[in-house]
């Protein structure tokens, strides 16, 4: 529990995260996720509860885990006039143990930049460093913020690799995110969090069947919207939503749902203006839970 | 697995990356090393050493003033200016005429008694008036003025520059950059990490190190080449007293800066402290003009204690042994505000 003077940040979680396992913690912004993921860090303090990282705890065995956990923050803007290879040298240097700077270039794949001031990388080849920084200790425990927020689909691909392979070492992570292909990419499981609780735990496969439906159709049509409960009789049908004029039906049998929805259509003298079917994802998980979608800030 | 990977202890490569970091901006590097130069030039050539000068006088234009004149030229040592009567107190305030003479019987001298140049000037005229109206000597003195290296305004200022160099570059570049650090959340990031923080602390301070050693030789090495300042004492001595200075002053700039979140808010305190030192510390005048009252106070500044012992050293020749008192106000600064910055810094 975290409370400040106006907002109670994050009230009540429950939540344990297993050795080598990839946790992701998934919500909105404002949803209470760096919050957790600050207290875990030792950068704040809980107003109550228990947190154990580890096995130790943050009261008595600060110093250790600050050498077992490498930490990557959302905000950090490293110096924009060391280079590269610089920099890791300072962060290597707090640790007794661990990879060298040589090698931690390599695994975030920097090698070529390593005389590059930082000011002059890219967004995604910030981020890199930022890890590579929190892999200097060689961390049994690596928190993520956001690791890859803003960044374009290529340079975001390229950091999911380099955590493929921290993963691969049987290492734990623990990262927050807003965007789902990321956590279903990455995560092991996943607990959605909205207004400082978790409102959904379990594999992102779990998430998704519990909303009852593998698929999702979106559509549009000409003249007034049909009634929900007429689009919910249709075969298939788990679940109808409408937002500003878009209707959404989670559908477990999309082969016999889609006719159904054109003959209906059809039936009503209207014309679909859209339509659009995904699979279902946990984005989806998150609006069947809270009515809202995840990107709504 | 090798000791931390390559990289060398962590006080070092903190060190480090401070001075890299002050070398890779410019204008850091123009404040600390070009103004100074710039302004021991300018004040070396105000304050240049001219022999005897001579006193300039204001006449008020009239028939009288124009005798007043001749004998004034005649006794020699005078320029003499033709004042307008209306124009009287403007030409002292500007400086144009120190004193300004409105023939009598008897004459009246106006002047500045505020300005000690316009008491020199009103001296001066009197004296060779009253000679010129016929009042002899009692007696003729021996005079030996000094003009020798060593006890010119100069010699007395380099070392305030100095001092002040020290102080400002000390305060700005610890200040600025741990402010900067905090903004941009990277002070937060180095505590999720093992580092120590008064190491890190440690670090900003010692960095001031390597660049005292660049400042300090820049101004000493420019007044000697230029103007001939010399050093008295032991370079040695000098050069430990720069460090410790420049340890205090850094202290102080962690101090300063321990709580600010912004850099307009460490750039006022900074100006908060350091302005009453610029005016009290002696750097262009001696402190000595201040009441006594006041005198407490100003010998317990740092940056009186640095100037008083710089020019120990530099002007009168005095070993470390002779400037114990000013050693230790230094040291308790330096000692006390690194500690205090230690408890109180906002690491978030």
């Amino acid at each position: 529990m975290k409370r400040y003077p106006d907002v109670v940040a994050v009230a009540g979680l429950d939540l344990d995260v297993g050795r080598g396992e990839c946790f992701g913690l998934l919500g909105p912004n404002g949803a209470g996720k760096t919050t957790t993921i600050e207290i875990l860090e030792g950068l704040l303090d809980q107003d109550e509860g228990d947190v154990r990282v580890l096995g130790l705890s943050w009261h008595g065995d600060r110093a250790e885990l600050r050498r077992r956990l490498g930490v990557q923050l959302q905000e950090t803007q490293l110096a924009d006039k060391l280079t590269v290879g610089e920099t890791l040298r300072i962060f290597r240097s707090f640790f007794a143990d661990g990879p060298t700077v040589d090698e931690l270039l390599d695994v975030v794949e920097l090698g070529a930049k390593r005389a590059s001031w930082v000011g002059k990388l890219s967004g995604g080849q910030k981020q890199r460093l930022a890890v590579a920084c929190a892999l200097a200790g060689r961390p049994e425990l690596l928190f993520l913020d956001e690791p890859t927020t803003g960044l374009d689909p290529q340079s975001r691909r390229q950091l999911w690799d380099v955590l493929g392979r921290f993963r691969a070492e049987g290492r734990t992570i623990l990262l927050t995110t807003h965007y789902m292909d990321e956590a279903h990419a990455l995560c092991d499981r996943v607990g959605i969090m909205d207004k400082g609780t978790l409102i959904a735990l379990g594999t992102p496969r779990e998430l998704v069947a519990s909303i009852g439906a593998e698929h999702v159709v979106e559509f549009a049509v000409t003249g007034a919207a049909p009634a929900s409960d007429a689009l919910r009789a249709l075969p298939g049908v788990r679940d109808v939503r409408v937002d500003d004029g878009r209707l959404s039906l989670a559908t477990s049998e999309l082969h016999e749902t889609v006719p159904a929805l054109l003959d209906f259509v059809r039936g009503r003298g209207a014309a679909l203006s859209s339509l659009v079917t995904h699979s279902a994802t946990l984005e989806d998980v998150f609006v069947s839970l809270t009515g809202r979608h995840l990107r709504d800030e | 697995m090798s000791d931390r990977g390559g990289a060398s202890p962590p006080l070092v490569e903190l060190t480090l990356a401070r001075f890299r970091e002050f070398l890779r901006e410019p204008e850091a590097v123009f404040w600390v090393f070009a103004f100074p130069v710039i302004m021991t030039c300018a004040l070396g050539i105000a304050f240049r050493s001219r022999g005897a000068e001579p006193v300039v006088v204001g006449i008020v234009e009239s028939a009288a003033g124009g005798r007043l004149a001749g004998m004034l030229e005649a006794d020699g040592g005078f320029t003499v200016r033709r004042i307008a009567p209306a124009d009287v107190e403007r030409a002292i305030r500007d400086g144009r005429a120190p004193v300004v003479v409105e023939p009598g019987p008897p004459p009246v001298y106006r002047f500045d008694q505020a300005r000690a140049e316009s008491q020199v000037a009103r001296l001066a005229v009197d004296r060779a008036l009253q000679r010129a109206a016929g009042r002899l000597d009692a007696f003729t003195a021996d005079e030996r003025p000094i003009a020798a290296v060593g006890s010119r305004y100069i010699d007395w200022l380099v070392p305030g520059l100095l001092g002040m160099n020290i102080m400002s570059t000390g305060l700005w570049g610890v200040g600025f950059a741990i402010v900067q650090a905090r903004t941009k959340k990277l002070l937060k990031r180095l505590v999720a990490t093992p580092m120590s923080r008064a190491e890190y602390l440690a670090s900003h301070v010692l960095s001031r190190l390597l660049f005292l050693a660049m400042e300090a030789t820049v101004i000493v090495g420019f007044a000697w080449a230029a103007f001939g300042v010399g050093v008295e004492g032991s370079l040695l001595s000098l050069a430990a007293l720069a460090v410790l200075g420049a340890l205090t002053f850094g202290g102080l700039g962690l101090l300063v800066a321990s709580r600010a979140r912004t850099i307009e808010a460490v750039s006022g305190l900074m100006n908060l402290v350091m302005l009453p030192m610029w005016v009290l510390s002696g750097v262009f005048f001696a402190s000595s003009n201040f009441p006594d009252l006041m005198q407490p106070f100003i010998q317990a500044l740092p940056l009186t204690a640095l100037n008083d012992a710089l020019r120990g050293v530099m002007n009168d020749g005095l070993p470390l042994t002779a400037l114990g008192k000013d050693i230790a106000v230094l040291a308790a600064w330096g000692a006390g505000s690194f500690g205090l910055a230690l408890r109180w810094f906002r690491w978030q």
